[in-house]
């Protein structure tokens, strides 16, 4: 077994057994830390592959991203295990019907899916040889000429979600004092400042 | 293949040596830590009191939106990636559509921005 056959074993191994963990344990935030495994696994996978650009946005975005799940089974998630464990009986069928349809299309693949003649090569951007060019330049090469509208519109969609994240989630709250540092720099101290004579024995 | 591998071994060391560090922590911390505890230890502690309630409940985690807005723009940054590395060989089509997508993506940051978003309170 050569190096590349040992790392892709253990690296199969740590996807499917982090995607097995996370969805057998019981606790959502371990459920969390398991997928950061697959994610991880994954990588390495896509590494294997040759895909280094894709295994290195995986760490970034994906392991990344998982950071932000966190925060979401923390805040969102009410983790009462009695009260989940509860609502188990009830959602088997719905889960094992489609836990069902996915094998079949799992089946569906490998049984059934057929390439034909020449698929590879009829393709719009052929992988180039890894040796000849690195995989990153050679994504650059294409994305922005040959792929100028879907790169655009990747852009639009990042920018309705920025807009859609903000639109959902973002409450001010009242009676709050924020700091409003234009308003403290242009303060005239004439207006702020009041000099009262006060008389003996008077108050104000 | 095997140059590939080659190029990654400062990478697989580093893991190594994380994986080795952490469960010498954990192993050590089993073995050799003192151990003695009794249900007033392990219980939570309150300030004097017994504690009225489980710390697991629904809260508003202020950070999430800033956490959001971080991965649209980590995002934005991965197709700043290969623009850079293929810079001297892409063309001028290239060049205008990156600024173009930097422009796009600047409006929702100026959107941010106006809206408060990115300010704490």
């Amino acid at each position: 077994m050569s190096v590349a056959d040992f790392a892709f074993y253990v690296f199969a191994l740590t996807t499917v057994a982090g995607g097995m963990f996370t969805v057998l344990s019981r606790n959502p935030v371990h459920s969390v830390l398991w997928l950061i495994t697959a994610f991880v696994g994954s990588a390495g996978l896509f590494v294997l592959l040759g895909a280094e650009f894709l295994a290195m946005l995986m760490m970034i975005v994906y392991v990344g991203a998982v950071a932000v799940l966190f925060l979401f089974v923390v805040m969102m998630l009410d983790v009462d295990f009695a009260a989940l464990r509860a609502g188990m009986a009830k959602q088997i069928p719905i889960a094992m019907l489609i836990g069902v349809v996915l094998l079949i299309e799992l089946g569906m693949i490998f049984g059934t899916w057929q390439f034909s003649d020449g698929a590879e090569a009829a393709r719009a951007s052929l992988t180039p040889a890894m040796d000849e060019i690195h995989n990153t330049a050679a994504l650059g090469l294409v994305i922005y000429d040959d792929y100028l509208i879907l790169f655009q519109l990747a852009g639009l969609i990042l920018l309705v979600a920025m807009i859609g994240a903000i639109l959902l989630t973002l409450r001010h709250r009242t009676n709050v004092k924020r700091q409003d540092v234009l308003s403290q720099m242009y303060r005239d101290p004439a207006k702020s400042l009041e000099m009262i004579d006060v008389k003996p024995g008077q108050g104000l | 293949m095997d140059d590939l591998l080659r190029e990654y071994m400062p990478i697989v060391i580093f893991l190594a040596v994380a994986v080795a560090l952490g469960l010498v922590f954990l192993i050590a911390a089993a073995l050799i830590a003192v151990k003695n505890p009794d249900p007033e230890k392990v219980s939570a502690y309150e300030c004097g009191f017994n504690a009225f309630d489980d710390a697991r409940m629904k809260f508003d985690v202020r950070y999430y939106l800033v956490a959001i807005l971080f991965i649209i723009f980590d995002l934005e940054i991965a197709f700043l990636f290969p623009w850079a590395v293929a810079f001297k060989d892409l063309g001028l089509v290239a060049f205008w559509s990156m600024i173009v997508f930097l422009a796009v993506l600047t409006i929702g940051f100026a959107y941010e921005w106006k809206k408060g978003a990115l300010e704490w309170e």
